[in-house]
């Protein structure tokens, strides 16, 4: 007996210094008096109000079992159904709702000078490429994440459980092997463009004039506007995010624990619904939102007088390399009609 | 109308695991599965018990469904394998069978109160049972595990009946650790 007291004490003693270690004691749970292991009655309360969680020792061969009480499920379950659905609902239908304002005051941003009707080249097909690869693989993970927090509201009840639950399980190996593409693709994109995306003193100004959605000013640009490389940072940082909380998720447990798990899903769903709600801004202005824009990633080839109106500073280095048509050939600024 | 619970006095506990043995028995749970477990804490407070509802409020595909007795069943053809059941329950309770590359998981597993499963197969049929195991509850017979728990440490069945049961017994012999997970699980715990 005396054998069976010592082992219990020494098990309890390293499970409560494993915990000690591994996760910070709130500060009033220090006050509390520690459980004495001497004692053989200690309730379910007094061991949570000390630990996060209450583990113990396990027969079993899965240590992971070893957790037996962990009442952050329930904090998690909340953030899953309440918090994250209004940070998406707010995120996504704010910036739609502020796309529409836009359009409807500001309207298509035209070419000022009309086109030309010569043109610049502006990406190569392999930035083209990889920049498609990245868009294509960020709206099927998209969707495909988002059913996960909103299908069963929106897309459940209009085709029934069975036909939502053939989608969804589809939808999850859609996400989880896509997520590879992404990957590459960012990474692509991030090696070929990083270059031209440090911010520098032009931005300052870039932002200063407006940033082109003001006509009588003219904000100067590089190969990148300020706009873009904010774009392009938000890309490269959300991205990196949703990369490691998503592959976490995809490998669960073989890195973290429980409340590592729960962590890395908040992370991946939260920068996710604020990706999708800046990159919902970057489809905007690269379509509907501006004249001229979309060919850049169309065709390749932007209009002379649109690559004069939004990246002078990059033309004019075009120029000075000989890369567009007819470098003597400046047309006169024509007022548009 | 009755609410079916688990009841672990810890005090009586041996830490045998013939539930868990019993219920991988009765249940034809695959290798790698567990539905009950019994862990030790300190002097030896096993348990299992079921979250309420944190699972099914989750759920992405909501393929869950609590019985009239409150047994928080549900359907593996509805189930995608998500893994965020696991993630909320307080007691880690669902089990996966690990498919194919990296963690992909296959259908939620769990305990179902042996009631069968949640989904369209007929109760007490051999398609529900290699689903989702035995419905003993159907016989109106208790879950296998406290059923045949030698200490009668494990209690199963209406939560008044088993919380007067234990009630009783921390009277008698004068202490008790209270019914563990009962706080966490139903906001309640039995006054004694």
């Amino acid at each position: 007996m005396t054998g069976f007291w010592a082992r219990a004490r020494f098990i309890f003693g390293a499970i409560a210094l494993v915990i000690l270690i591994a996760f910070a004691v709130p500060a009033h749970a220090q006050q509390n008096a520690p459980v004495d292991p001497e004692t053989s009655v200690v309730n379910e309360q007094t061991l949570l109000q000390q630990f996060r969680r209450i583990q113990g020792d396990i027969d079993q061969p899965n240590q992971r079992e070893r957790v037996l009480i962990q009442p952050d499920g329930r904090v998690w379950d909340h953030f899953h159904e309440v918090t994250l659905r209004w940070i998406g609902v707010v995120a996504i239908f704010g910036t739609l709702a502020l796309l529409v304002a836009a359009y409807l005051l500001l309207g298509r941003l035209r070419i000022s000078a009309g086109r030309s009707g010569r043109k610049v080249p502006r990406f190569t097909g392999f930035e083209r490429f990889s920049h498609w690869l990245t868009a294509v693989s960020f709206v099927v993970l998209g969707l495909t994440g988002l059913n996960i927090t909103f299908g069963k509201l929106l897309l459940r009840p209009l085709i029934g459980p069975e036909a939502f639950s053939v989608f969804s399980e589809g939808a999850k190996y859609v996400h989880n092997y896509i997520s590879f593409s992404f990957v590459v693709g960012l990474a692509l994109i991030v090696g070929m463009w990083i270059k031209d995306n440090i911010p520098d003193r032009t931005d300052i100004e870039w932002f200063r004039q407006g940033g082109g959605f003001i006509k009588s000013r003219h904000a100067p640009a590089r190969r990148f506007n300020a706009g873009e490389k904010l774009v392009f940072w938000g890309a490269l940082g959300a991205g990196t995010l949703v990369a490691i909380s998503g592959f976490l998720l995809l490998f669960p447990f073989y890195v973290t624990n429980i409340l590592g798990m729960q962590i890395a899903q908040g992370v991946h769903a939260v920068i996710a619904v604020l990706f999708v709600a800046m990159i919902l801004g970057h489809i905007y202005i690269g379509t509907a939102g501006m004249e001229g824009a979309f060919e850049a990633m169309g065709t390749g080839e932007v209009d002379y007088n649109w690559a004069k109106e939004h990246h002078d500073l990059w033309l004019k280095e075009q120029i000075a390399k000989g890369r567009t048509g007819h470098p003597a050939d400046l047309p006169a600024a024509t007022p548009a009609e | 109308m009755a609410r079916m619970k688990f009841l672990c006095d810890a005090d009586r506990c041996i830490e045998c695991n013939a539930c868990v043995t019993a219920c991988k028995n009765e249940n034809d749970v695959p290798w790698g599965i567990n539905r009950r477990r019994v862990v030790t804490i300190n002097d030896g407070k096993p348990g299992s018990a079921r979250s309420r509802t944190t699972c099914a409020a989750v759920c992405p595909v909501s393929c869950f469904l609590v019985t009239p007795d409150h047994v928080v069943l549900h359907s593996k053809d509805l189930c995608i394998g998500c893994g965020y059941c696991f993630y909320a329950c307080p007691f880690g309770a669902p089990q996966y069978p690990q498919l194919g590359n990296f963690g992909s998981r296959g259908k939620m597993d769990k305990c179902t109160f042996c009631a069968g499963g949640g989904g369209t197969e007929e109760p007490g049929s051999i398609e529900e049972y290699r689903k989702y195991g035995a419905n003993r509850m159907l016989q109106g017979k208790l879950p296998l595990c406290a059923e045949m728990c030698s200490t009668k440490s494990l209690l199963a069945g209406d939560s008044d009946v088993i919380a007067q049961i234990y009630k009783e017994r921390v009277i008698k012999r004068g202490y008790g650790s209270g019914a563990w997970g009962w706080m966490t699980a139903y906001r309640e715990s039995v006054a004694t």
